[in-house]
């Protein structure tokens, strides 16, 4: 399929699909309103939404928000993963005593300790960030461990026989070794971020695109509601193009994946 | 030819080796293992599958101690690392995070040399290996054949004493076997190194080494043959495998590896099904 097939294709899947959705939610058919508004608006009432907030300005300050509860939450749950990550990996019985517990707090859904996270850390965004940090903690910690656990026996035999001290070891076979394989979890990661993020804002903030929706659906503004919806979705989709960028250009050694076809 | 008595790169006296297996048997992988590698000697061990001659190795580069025996590196005790020799191992052993020319490189760096000096003496080995030009590609964009280049390269910057190969070309088709090959002949005959070769290609053996000796099918494998290789040096790793002196020789091997060979494959077969 060509490129331009191809995305004409995919333009007539959201053509069809709003149009579909505009039809239903506005003509009766056989005398019944198949989308009652009050439940599901329209996209032209949806679209009106999103030009607004974006011409007022006042979009601007949530998505910043988000966006900088999304980084912090990212970064500090990286180096915490990657560090703790390393660490267990290097010594297993660290790893060994403190197995059981860390298998306990990846099994708890995380949502349950937003309430905690409000309580001790307010109702600004260190209480998101938090929320964020327990989701991309365990993402990256999981990977980073088995990563430096398993890399390749020769490749260490090979190093040592090249002279490599221990420190040297560390430096230039463990440590690429553990990056790569935060690297290869930057995706799943940066989206556990956001979704830390937004789930924070919604269950209790002043201000960020989960805040928009919550406070929407607080006055069964459903148009509100999928207007947010929709300016969350093109924000992540931004930001993993990014990481998309990024990953390109710190992983050149890695073999290509046939992962994104084309 | 040397004059006087060479000294002796790699002995092992009666080195026994034994696994710990997972339902707590003990495995011994080779038995009184006797072998002696004189500075400068190109020695190649050939055995059927699983007879233990990466075992023995591992041994000399001091990466697994025997359970008896000693192991002696130019006439010291050999304790912890084997630090007078390089290794190239059978499977891929290249950084994959590094380029080619900083995984050549990258034995002087961690010995202290300074980057633009391990740089430039990185280039000019990458050259003798015929990768020039290809300095900057990361492992997964060469070759089989150029990763082993590169790897054989990256161990011959530090100048080791030893040499010890592991059925380096191993996964390489036919023709690229034998052209590397001629490449490692080049290389050692310019500074003959002590070598020790592991293989189960008994012609490629016969082709590079000043010496052949065989292995019996493990477990408890032991050394059953050594075989000198008087065909006269230089040679061409594609010539010298047509003359009647090689097939000759080749003959006499074969009649004792043949049966080691067939032994090997039996227990294999009995391993599996």
């Amino acid at each position: 399929m060509s490129r331009v097939t191809l995305l004409a294709l995919q333009v007539l899947v959201a053509v069809v699909v709003l149009g579909l959705w505009q039809f239903f939610a506005s003509v009766p058919v056989f005398g019944k309103m198949l989308l009652p508004p009050f439940f599901f608006s329209n996209p032209v009432d949806v679209a009106k939404q999103i030009v607004a907030w974006f011409v007022s300005g006042v979009i601007w300050k949530h998505l910043l928000i988000t966006l900088w509860e999304s980084i912090l939450a990212f970064a500090i749950g990286s180096v915490g993963g990657v560090l703790v990550g390393f660490w267990f990996a290097r010594q297993p019985r660290v790893a060994q005593v403190f197995d059981p517990y860390v298998k306990m707090v990846n099994a708890l859904p995380r949502v349950v300790l937003a309430p905690i996270f409000t309580l001790w850390l307010g109702l600004g965004i260190w209480s998101k960030v938090a929320l964020g940090v327990t989701l991309v903690f365990f993402v990256v910690f999981f990977n980073v461990y088995q990563g430096v656990k398993e890399t390749n026996a020769t490749l260490v035999d090979n190093a040592r026989m090249l002279g490599m001290s221990e420190r040297q070891l560390v430096r230039h076979v463990f440590w690429p070794s553990a990056l790569s394989w935060m690297f290869s979890s930057l995706h799943t990661s940066v989206g556990f971020a956001v979704v830390g993020a937004v789930v924070g804002e919604y269950l209790g903030s002043a201000a960020g695109l989960g805040y928009l929706i919550q406070q929407a659906e607080g006055v069964f503004d459903v148009a509100g509601v999928f207007a947010g919806m929709f300016v969350l979705s093109a924000f992540v989709i931004l930001i993993d193009l990014g990481v998309t960028l990024v990953e390109r250009r710190l992983l050149v050694w890695k073999p290509k994946l046939a992962e994104h076809g084309g | 030819m040397r004059t006087g008595e060479a000294s002796t790169a790699v002995a092992l006296h009666d080195a026994t080796v034994a696994f710990r297996l997972a339902d707590a048997r003990l495995y011994t992988a080779v038995e009184q293992a006797r072998l002696a590698v004189a500075d400068g000697e190109f020695v190649a061990i050939v055995g059927p599958t699983g007879c233990g001659k990466s075992t023995l190795l591992n041994v000399a580069a001091g990466l697994l101690t025997p359970a008896s025996g000693t192991v002696r590196i130019f006439d010291a005790p050999l304790t912890g690392l084997n630090r007078e020799a390089g290794y190239l191992f059978q499977a891929d052993a290249l950084f994959p995070w590094k380029t080619a020319i900083d995984n050549v490189a990258i034995g002087l760096e961690i010995a202290g040399a300074p980057r633009t000096h391990a740089l430039q003496r990185a280039q000019g080995w990458l050259e003798s290996v015929g990768l020039g030009g290809f300095a900057n590609r990361y492992p997964h964009m060469l070759s089989g054949g150029q990763r082993k280049r590169v790897g054989l390269a990256q161990v011959l910057i530090r100048d080791p004493k030893i040499l010890l190969m592991d059925e380096p070309f191993g996964p390489l088709d036919a023709q690229t076997r034998q052209i590397i090959g001629n490449l490692l002949l080049q290389l050692w005959t310019a500074d003959r190194k002590a070598v020790l070769f592991v293989t189960h290609d008994l012609e490629e053996a016969i082709a590079l080494a000043d010496r052949v000796v065989i292995m019996s099918a493990g477990p408890s494998s032991r050394i059953i043959g050594d075989w000198t290789v008087a065909l006269p040096r230089p040679r061409d790793n594609f010539e010298i495998r047509l003359t009647h002196e090689f097939h000759a020789l080749h003959r006499e091997i074969w009649a004792v590896l043949r049966d080691e060979v067939m032994k090997g494959y039996a227990q294999a077969g009995e391993a599996v099904g």
